[in-house]
């Protein structure tokens, strides 16, 4: 009988899934797996002796130890701000607010938390990574949140539950899919955190991501770096498989509902929830404000400085010309990042619903994400070692800042597509099918619009990634296309009250950039298909 | 005409559906009636073209192998409606029309006749997440109608539904696919339901159809002890042991219906073991001697209290012939 | 258009994209790190009269520069390198990453600096890492000597560098071996300790968050910065508000060369005896906060009151450096405890 079935085939799924596993392939697997092979070039000694010590053993502890703490930080302090944006009318201007701080330069936002606890340590170190990652959690499962539906909630009530008991046994259970990618995603993003580590960390608390940039950079050290490059690899997988177990039949199909339906003021216990919310916000926000405060410390002379190239020329750029570039770069970062991401979530839903061995599309699920647990130094150093062999040199070339920007971004557009496309019923499609919808219309009718949100939102959030993204542009970037965390980094490198002036007028646009560009996204949300 | 045959789907090592045949002619409703998991669903969506099977499904005489949901033109119901949420009413039940191309005026009027036929009038522009679930079905009876399917599929369509929502919606149903001269293939496992909807009823059990027939022929001479008990017989026994109510000795198989057997001044004496109110009546478990185990009714006043010693008659309008007699069979084809 | 970058770089990779080199193709790829700066005016001079074009390539500080010339060796990212100072230099000539050349240009200061007669790698700048101090918030009391940091009376005002993680923090450590010697400097540093110095991770938090002379205005007077650093805190009255303490200075020396297998010596060379000719030397102080290595250069005005070049730095061989720093820093943090 008929061997046509609801939808794409398993075999047009792996063709979509093959671009952006090239793309991975090409732009990530083969550098790291170059510098990789380098280390072990001088024979596999240098690398064993490495792997025998104890203290790489307890740098593999420690960096997974302050990644898992980081990421319980930001969950616990992203799921009341989920609920904000999630039900609580008005919070479009909390959804912009908490994508700030992902733009901020990590040394920036270092020196704040240094600052505040100048001891530094692990506590500075755990909270500034859930700084950067509050939004990750809160817009991650806020969207999903927005979706589900309030009468199975009701129904826990109605059944006796308290508010707190519906909400631990039938609303997280509904939230778990989009938990577990937001949870993912911060692990991997505190766990390859370089900066702010090494900013608070010093020499004392060093993980993966700060010895392999020590070892690679300040020794040359380089069997050494590519051992732990291995061990980091190796840790990232391991933790993205146990995610992946872990996640397992979890995205089942919910009852999604329009978020008109499900927004309302809160009631009762909610209020304390949104209350949560509103403070965690806040406590986002007062470092925010402190920057734009101190960039006024000298009157405006930090913002005429950014027209110029900075005291006594210390760039090689204006300040604005780098605003510009980062507007650039980032904008093609996200729509490549976009045409993977989709192609990949297609692909992997399609796998996922067709009869193919779920260990497949848990395996190239996996895949996609590696490139936010390797670190940026090993893929930068692994381009200059490979793309040569690609015709046009790419090791020079300035379109390299995009495509590695589109590697790290990449998998936060599939973590945030993926939870809401598996939560679509299938019977939705077939529904859509038997009227008279092809497998292409049916994606057009059904998919795009319920996930449309969803690719807004991820669009935004990964162009926010791109605009702040700091460790693999600043390697790659050429001095006349530098981009505004860039610049920001280099003049608070350099002597000068100007320089450092205008470091935090930069980081004031920075921020300015951004939160236009989200409320640009906002906007549309509301005017087009976003209705859902 | 919709022509199945030999149809059969497998998942894996189990055979949901084996070697299916049945025809719907034109403008006749046919349901498929079974308890849960007997693969009457499947067989459904092997129809529409959402599962893959073996044997084939054909309309009008053309094999419809190969040929994808989308361009069956099979409407089909579900049975949580799985409405789009991102759609109004309207917007719902112009889905189909868009699909073909209609062009708008003639969708608008379209939409508004079947919103009408539902008795929706007036509720375009509403937002599906504000229906009732009965309002849901409606919305999603007139977006399958709306594209003028050549088969409508209706799958459990009311069992999500309150009972009394249920019946009246039945009645509704079935007027709709009477006035709109519908092809139609309802699953269920409600007989009423079944009975009230559909010219002839398929009864399912384990992947295969044991008995097509009218409501009323169905109803009237189950083909098998099993198909009996689906259809309410408390017990199948053989007929010669109903002889201890003093009848001549009968033949074949027969079930007994609870109203078969009535608390009364009769030959058979039993305990009264369980008691469930009914609308007009009370009916009973009782253990009969010579008998086993039998349901019984009971008048609502003065009904026996469980342990009550009772005694029963039997009514020959509650005896039903198990098996399948040849003129039934006979008349069967002659319909076909 | 510039939606199509990505497009363009994916049929780059899908081979689409045909490669290939114009004839007369007179770029020069400088290789350098991410301090290169250059007067426009001055390069413009230069490449309008050779006819060369100047491409810098810059990419993190001078390890990472170091790293990428190394691992590039192969097939070269560039024509010419800038950047790679004593800290590394033994390094990059062991793996072979520069040709020989000896620019005429050499003899007029830059020898001094050689690192060995190969003639690989020409100085073309130096700098000094030295203390500064914020003479205002020290009461006019300011330390002098290595030997003066250590005195109670400045306890708890010095902030450092971690050496493992800072190349300023590497420099005053090499100082003070240089300064000590081998037998001497740890028990230095623990005396140093004992009097709280404070060390932290950067120069960037060391600078402008630690040291009160920034416009941090931070809680030390004492920290380890640049020779060069006092020139960028000029207040109103055009005075220095900082000073460096010329006795407590290590030389770091930068040099340039040419990368063997570059794809346009010729042009490589000349653009190596630009990086030395006197246009250019001139502009490296108020571009790159360093001191000129050809003799004979003026100093800019500020310079001259807030910057003068120490005149006996400590030094420690190139090759020394590169055999023991990796020593050195553990024993350093075993005695801090960094």
């Amino acid at each position: 009988m008929a061997q046509h079935r609801r939808g794409l085939r398993p075999a047009a799924a792996l063709a979509f899934a093959a671009v952006p596993l090239g793309f991975l392939a090409v732009f990530f697997a083969w550098p790291v797996a170059a510098i990789v092979r380098l280390g072990f070039g001088s024979g596999a000694a240098g690398v064993l002796r490495v792997l025998g010590e104890g203290a790489t053993w307890r740098l593999v502890g420690f960096t997974l130890a302050q990644a898992a703490a980081s990421t319980a930080v930001a969950v616990l302090a992203g799921l009341p701000v989920a609920f904000l944006l999630a039900r609580v009318p008005g919070s479009a201007l909390v959804r912009v607010a908490v994508l700030v701080p992902f733009v901020l330069p990590t040394v920036v936002v270092g020196l704040a938390f240094k600052a505040l606890l100048p001891d530094g340590g692990v506590v500075a170190i755990v909270l500034a990574n859930a700084f950067f990652n509050v939004a990750v959690v809160a817009r991650t499962v806020g969207g999903l949140w927005a979706h589900v539906d309030r009468r199975a909630e009701d129904a826990a009530r109605a059944l006796g539950a308290s508010r707190w008991r519906a909400f631990t046994s039938v609303t997280l259970p509904a939230l778990t899919p989009a938990l577990g990618s937001a949870a993912a995603v911060v692990f991997l993003f505190c766990a390859t955190s370089f900066g702010v580590v090494l900013l608070l960390g010093g020499a004392r608390h060093r993980t993966l991501e700060t010895e392999i940039y020590l070892r690679t950079v300040e020794l040359l050290d380089l069997p050494g770096a590519a051992a732990l490059s291995l061990v980091q690899f190796l840790a990232v997988v391991g933790v993205l498989v146990v995610g992946a177990v872990a996640r397992r039949r979890r995205e089942n199909a919910l009852s999604l509902r329009g978020q008109a339906e499900t927004v309302r003021r809160p009631r009762g216990g909610e209020w304390v929830a949104a209350g949560l919310g509103y403070a965690v916000v806040v406590l986002l926000v007062v470092p925010i404000v402190t920057l734009v405060v101190r960039s006024f410390a000298g009157g405006t002379a930090g913002y005429e400085a950014l027209a110029g190239t900075g005291f006594r020329g210390s760039l090689q750029v204006t300040g604005l010309e780098a605003a510009l570039n980062s507007v650039r770069v980032a904008t093609d970062a996200t729509l490549l990042a976009l045409v993977l991401g989709v192609l990949a979530s297609v692909a992997l839903v399609t796998l996922g619903r067709s009869r193919v061995r779920p260990g497949v599309v848990e395996a190239v699920d996996t895949a996609l994400m590696l490139p936010l647990g390797v670190s940026a130094v090993t893929v930068g150093f692994g381009y200059l070692v490979t793309l040569d062999a690609l015709p046009g040199d790419l090791r020079t070339s300035a379109a390299l800042v995009p495509l590695a920007q589109a590697l790290v971004v990449t998998p936060l557009v599939v973590r945030t597509l993926l939870p809401v496309l598996r939560s679509v019923d299938e019977r939705l499609r077939q529904a859509a099918a038997t009227l008279g919808a092809g497998p292409w219309r049916v994606w057009r009718e059904v998919d795009v619009p319920l996930a449309g949100r969803s690719l807004l939102a991820s669009a935004a959030f990964g162009y926010v990634v791109a605009l702040g993204e700091f460790g693999a542009t600043s390697f790659l970037v050429r001095p006349d296309t530098a981009t505004l965390p860039v610049v920001i980094g280099r003049l608070v490198a350099r002597p000068g009250e100007l320089n450092n002036q205008m470091a935090y007028a930069a980081c004031t646009l920075l921020m300015g950039v951004t939160v236009v560009i989200a409320l640009l996204v906002e906007r549309l949300r509301v005017r087009g298909v976003g209705e859902f | 005409m919709l022509a199945v045959s030999g149809l059969s789907v497998r998942y894996g090592t189990v055979a949901a559906v084996s070697d299916v045949d049945f025809e719907v002619p034109d403008g006749s409703v046919l349901a498929l009636l079974g308890p849960s998991g007997c693969g009457k669903s499947t067989l459904l969506r092997a129809v529409a073209g959402l599962e893959v099977g073996t044997g084939s499904v054909c309309w009008d005489g053309v094999d419809l192998s190969g040929v994808p949901v989308h361009r069956r033109g099979f409407g089909l119901v579900f049975q949580d409606g799985q409405l789009f949420p991102h759609r109004d009413v309207a917007g719902n039940v112009a889905f189909g029309l868009r699909m073909a191309g209609t062009p708008r005026a003639e969708r608008d009027a379209r939409v508004g006749e079947l919103l009408e036929l539902v008795g929706l009038g007036g509720h375009a522009a509403r937002r599906v997440g504000e229906l009732s679930g009965g309002e849901r079905q409606r919305v999603a009876l007139a977006r399958a109608l709306a594209p003028r399917p050549r088969v409508l599929l209706l799958d459990e369509p009311l069992s999500a539904l309150d009972r009394a929502l249920r019946e009246q919606l039945a009645v509704d149903l079935a007027r709709v696919l009477r006035v709109s001269g519908t092809t139609a293939l309802v699953v269920t496992h409600d007989h009423d339901e079944a009975f009230t909807l559909a010219d002839r009823v398929a009864v399912m059990r384990a992947g295969r159809v044991r008995q097509v027939g009218t409501p009323d022929e169905v109803w009237a001479h189950p083909v098998d002890d099993e198909t009996a008990r689906f259809l309410g017989c408390g017990r199948v026994l053989d007929a010669a042991e109903l002889a201890v109510f003093g009848d001549p000795p009968r033949r074949g198989r027969v079930g007994l219906r609870p109203s078969a057997l009535r608390v009364g001044p009769g030959p058979v004496h039993g305990e009264v073991t369980a008691r469930v109110h009914r609308r007009d009546h009370v009916l009973l478990v009782v253990a009969a001697e010579g008998l086993g185990r039998v349901d019984a009714v009971a008048g609502i006043a003065a009904a026996p209290q469980v342990g009550a010693r009772v005694s029963l008659v039997l009514d020959p309008g509650g005896v039903v012939p198990v098996g399948q007699p040849s003129r039934v069979s006979i008349r069967d084809r002659a319909i076909e | 258009m510039r939606r199509l970058v990505p497009l363009v770089a994916l049929a780059v990779v899908a081979g689409c994209s045909v490669g290939g080199e114009a004839p007369v193709d007179r770029t020069v790829v400088l290789v350098t790190h991410d301090s290169f700066d250059v007067d426009q005016a001055v390069l413009d001079e230069f490449e309008a009269r050779t006819g060369i074009t100047v491409a810098p390539r810059k990419s993190g500080d001078a390890g990472a520069l170091t790293n990428q010339l190394v691992l590039t060796k192969a097939n070269p990212i560039g024509d010419v390198a800038f950047g790679v100072d004593n800290t590394f230099a033994s390094r990059a000539l062991d793996e072979g990453v520069f040709a020989e050349y000896r620019s005429p240009e050499a003899d007029k200061g830059p020898q001094r600096y050689a690192v060995d007669g190969s003639g690989r790698l020409t100085a073309v700048d130096v700098g000094d890492v030295c203390v500064n101090v914020d003479p205002a918030a020290l009461g006019g009391e300011v330390p002098k000597t290595f030997e003066d940091l250590a005195d109670p009376k400045y306890k708890d005002k010095f902030v450092v560098e971690d050496p493992a993680t800072s190349s300023p923090g590497l420099a005053f450590l090499l100082g003070t071996v240089a300064h000590y010697g081998e037998q001497g400097w740890a028990d230095y540093w623990g005396r140093l300790k004992a009097n709280g110095v404070k060390v932290v991770s950067g120069w960037e938090e060391a600078y402008t968050q630690e040291f009160s002379g920034s416009s941090g205005k931070g809680p030390r007077p004492i920290v380890v910065s640049y020779a060069s650093s006092p020139s960028a805190e000029v207040g109103e009255d055009g005075k220095a508000r900082t000073a460096a303490l010329l006795d407590t200075c290590f030389r770091q020396v930068e040099y340039a060369g040419v990368l063997n297998g570059a794809k346009n010596p010729e042009d490589a060379k000349k653009v190596l005896d630009f990086l030395l000719s006197e246009p250019f030397q001139k502009t490296v102080p108020e571009k790159m906060y360093v001191y000129p290595a050809r003799e004979g250069v003026a100093l800019p005005d500020a310079w001259t009151a807030a910057a003068p070049l120490p005149e006996q730095p400590a030094t420690l061989p190139a090759a020394d450096i590169a055999a023991q720093r990796q020593r050195w820093i553990e024993q350093w943090r075993s005695t801090v405890g960094g």
